[in-house]
């Protein structure tokens, strides 16, 4: 269970005293298992709420809570147990250009603290699940956008987190490599995580027939179940 | 816990040699640094040991009247003796004292005779007494103006030494003085040197940085690393250091017979030099590992 409560987020410019005001008393509650789409123009708000969410940022005002963790109530020793239970991919994959496939997905069973034998065990696993068995001593550089995203999910889910958050993860992609990894995180969310999608493509969002929460200027306009990507 | 430790030492030792030529600089920093410690060390054990010879020839001789019974001479002897501050007290009698003076003169004949036409011994008889420690020579010639004491003597004689040791130890002490400011100051730069290297070390892991925080690594995960760096960088100053030391002992060791003939300098030095290798060490660890910390509070946004 994923709550939003009363939650503005207001950015300081620069210190000359303009507040900007990202987020404008959001509510909002995600079911465990859901699949969410956020929409809306850049600057709208999904950033800011993904950000919130990972504890990237803490909230000027209000509460945010992931499953058993009060997100801005967290000392930074526990930070990264949130961050274990979340999983993220973003639009630039976020790759590390000199390790391969499977070193990628690996690091983060290493950063997890496994043993080398779980990482032999598992990596591979990962790496087969979103069908990038053949590739996996390949480098990002000898990889296609699609499979490069596909690395990026492998290693988001390797630590089998309970959400998945995906930061416009198609924008880099051609429309087949597009729904490639829109079946994926369907597919994904069918095993039982939690999938929240922020994007632009329209498309997309309205071929899902899920839940949409529209934003604008760090409202919430909409909020439906099998909603569309309607923005004025 | 093994998987941890092997990790942090993979890691760091990545940054260590990704950054090569900055860790080189870091080290030779850590290395002057050691070496002023080191050579302060050094400094500081030669002015004692030659300070411990000299002191160990100075004594303060007490002549006592010709008519001082001898009895009384040697009861002040042991009252000397029970003084905490007093090592030893060697006593000269009359005779003695004759004896010496004869051995001594036994080719002038001028003395000889004068000394034989003589019917009675003009020498007195003394106390010669070693104080433990420089201060208290003081504290014995204090002891010896008691009313008990006082009748019998003749005259009290320190030998000029005194001055010469007074003059050593404030060499030393002014020496030790600036010496401690320099390494202080040294070690400041040295600090500042390792701040920046770690940043730049933060600095080109940022990506790998970022997508371990994305991930959920533990801040001593991200942490330790670098400190595992800063360990690096004090190990092999500390050994460099310990090393060009030797040598240089090595090849001063003979000119240092000069001043005090009856140590051997170089095996002197050799029986200390596992310890002192291991405090040069120790000292550029603890200095590499607290600049790291704190260059990784300061730097690394966890």
């Amino acid at each position: 269970m994923i709550i939003f409560q009363n939650v503005t987020k207001l950015y300081n410019g620069n210190g000359h005293g303009h507040e900007t005001v990202a987020l404008d008393d959001i509510n909002f509650h995600i079911h465990p298992k859901e699949f969410i789409s956020l929409v809306g123009k850049s600057g709208a708000g999904k950033s800011t709420i993904l950000k919130l969410l990972i504890g990237e940022e803490p909230p000027s005002k209000g509460k945010v809570v992931v499953g058993s963790y009060n997100v801005n109530k967290l000392k930074p020793k526990e930070m990264p147990q949130l961050r274990r239970k979340i999983g993220n991919i973003f639009q630039d994959f976020r790759l590390l250009p000199n390790k391969t496939a499977f070193e990628n997905v690996a690091f983060a069973l290493e950063v997890a603290g496994r043993t080398q034998k779980e990482i032999a065990e598992f990596t591979p696993q990962a790496l087969e699940m979103v069908g990038l068995k053949d590739k996996i001593k390949n480098f990002p550089r000898e990889l296609s956008g699609g499979e490069k995203q596909r690395v990026a999910i492998a290693r988001a889910m390797i630590n089998h987190p309970d959400v998945l958050i995906a930061d416009e993860p198609t924008g880099n992609l051609d429309p087949m490599n597009t729904w490639d990894i829109i079946k994926l995180l369907l597919k994904i969310n069918e095993l039982g995580t939690t999938v929240i999608l922020a994007t632009h493509n329209k498309d997309i969002v309205n071929s899902l027939g899920r839940r949409v929460i529209s934003l604008e200027g760090g409202k919430i306009i909409r909020d439906e179940e099998e909603g569309k990507y309607i923005l004025v | 816990m093994i998987t941890t430790l092997s990790r942090i030492i993979k890691y760091g030792l990545d940054g260590f040699i990704r950054n090569g030529w900055l860790s080189m600089a870091t080290i030779a920093i850590v290395f002057l640094v050691l070496i002023g410690f080191g050579g302060l060390i050094i400094f500081n054990s030669i002015a004692n040991v030659i300070l411990n010879d000299i002191q160990d020839k100075i004594d303060i001789s007490v002549y006592f009247k010709l008519d001082s019974p001898e009895d009384e001479i040697l009861k002040i002897q042991r009252s000397l003796e029970s003084l905490v501050e007093v090592k030893t007290v060697e006593y000269i009698s009359r005779d003695k004292a004759l004896d010496m003076f004869k051995t001594q003169h036994q080719g002038d004949n001028t003395i000889s005779q004068a000394i034989n036409e003589l019917d009675t011994n003009p020498l007195s008889a003394s106390l010669n007494i070693k104080a433990r420690d420089l201060k208290n020579y003081a504290v014995i010639a204090a002891y010896l103006e008691k009313e008990q004491i006082k009748p019998y003597i003749d005259k009290v004689s320190y030998t000029q030494n005194a001055f010469v040791i007074d003059r050593l130890k404030k060499i030393k002490n002014t020496v030790e003085q600036g010496g401690l400011i320099l390494i202080i100051f040294i070690s400041l730069v040295a600090a500042l040197i390792i701040f920046n290297t770690i940043k730049l070390a933060i600095y080109s892991n940022r990506d790998e940085l970022g997508i371990m925080r994305l991930v959920g690594a533990s801040n001593s995960y991200i942490r330790n690393p670098y400190l595992f760096q800063g360990v690096l960088y004090g190990l092999f100053g500390g050994i460099l250091s310990s090393i060009l030391l030797t040598a240089i002992i090595y090849y001063i060791a003979p000119y240092f017979k000069a001043f005090v003939p009856n140590i051997n300098g170089w095996n002197y030095y050799f029986s200390y030099l596992f310890k002192f290798a291991l405090l040069q060490i120790f000292f550029g660890i603890g200095l590499g590992v607290i600049s790291s910390y704190i260059a990784v509070r300061r730097y690394l946004r966890i």
